[in-house]
């Protein structure tokens, strides 16, 4: 599976901002860090915002502000913000649409549609924060390891 | 970019609590939560096991309880394999249970654990209960000596698969397959 690119950003922005909730992050400083164009992260950020899961804060030290609970929202629900997860079956009304062979494509699809839904619904801002220190947490003593290699 | 199909409703499930007092008021007085003990399930216990399982599933089988309780004993299953949480006061109110068990080779698999069952009383969630239980059995497979815990939630079943992804649970190798027999 692959998500649009503001589906990708809205995440890994909200994942940024919810780590740090009680400070400000500006759409360069996340930019900079994922290498995108803070064009496109203003405009994600514009969505997020209209959804109530991030707020701007003006002045001196703004930014962006998670403000949404990350114990409810899911994957899910930020994708949705951006693009459509429904059944991706073939098309209504294209040729071959009422054939048993489409049919049967169709019953496959619609299964690895229900699979995928119910595994970003499945996930939470929370959860995917505990995965990203679990995954910090490994990279350390590889670092550290690296570093003593250097300097021992 | 699609918009916000309903905004007021998602932004109502999606937004943080607010908090119960104005900004500067006194916090409100903490309700403290009860304390809760966990301890081996007793065959006294099976008759609340079976009240709470039929409450959340609303699918009554109080003999499938008692049978997997005198299982459990009967194939020397540890007594930390089924748990049930009670408050620590007097009155021990019954709050949930946790059954698991060790099955090595099954389809397959290399020994490992199974939570066959959790429950909470829904009155008594978000108090720790299922993460005290789901913690506590996974101390037992790991003194059983297996690595590796797993369990089986309904796709569509909400709360039971954010508790279980919250928990770190990741979905495993394996994918279930049915079958309708007519």
């Amino acid at each position: 599976m692959k998500l649009q690119i503001a589906s990708h950003l809205a995440i890994v922005s909200v994942l940024e901002l919810a780590a740090h909730p009680d400070r400000q992050l500006t759409v360069a400083e996340i930019g900079a860090k994922h290498g995108v164009s803070t064009h496109h992260l203003a405009k994600v950020m514009h969505v997020l915002g209209r959804a109530g899961l991030v707020r701007s804060v003006r002045g001196a030290g703004g930014g962006y502000q998670f403000c949404g609970s990350a114990r409810r929202t899911t994957l899910l629900d930020v994708i949705e913000l951006f693009e459509a997860l429904g059944p991706r079956g073939l098309d209504a009304g294209g040729p071959g649409q009422d054939t048993a062979e489409a049919a049967a494509l169709e019953i496959v699809l619609r299964e690895i549609d229900d699979s995928v839904r119910a595994t970003l619904g499945s996930i939470t801002i929370a959860t995917m924060l505990r995965l990203v220190e679990r995954d910090l947490a490994e990279r350390r003593p590889a670092r550290r390891t690296a570093a003593s290699r250097l300097h021992g | 970019m699609k918009r916000t199909p309903n905004r007021t409703k998602r932004q109502s499930r999606l937004a943080r609590p607010r908090a119960a007092s104005p900004a500067g008021a006194a916090p409100p007085a903490v309700n403290s939560k009860p304390a809760f003990v966990l301890r081996p399930a007793q065959r006294g216990d099976v008759v609340a096991v079976a009240a709470l399982d039929e409450r959340v599933t609303a699918l009554p089988k109080p003999t499938h309880w008692l049978e997997l309780y005198e299982r459990q004993k009967k194939v020397g299953q540890p007594a930390g394999m089924f748990l049930v949480a009670t408050t620590s006061d007097a009155a021990a109110r019954f709050l949930g249970f946790i059954v698991g068990e060790i099955r090595a080779w099954e389809f397959g698999s290399a020994p490992c654990g199974w939570v066959y069952a959790l429950s909470v009383d829904p009155d008594s969630r978000l108090l720790g209960v299922g993460e005290a239980l789901l913690e506590s059995i996974a101390r037992e497979f790991r003194k059983a000596g297996v690595s590796k815990m797993r369990t089986m939630v309904a796709r569509d079943n909400r709360l039971p698969m954010l508790f279980f992804r919250g928990a770190g649970m990741m979905a495993g190798p394996y994918i279930q397959l049915e079958k309708d027999l007519g």
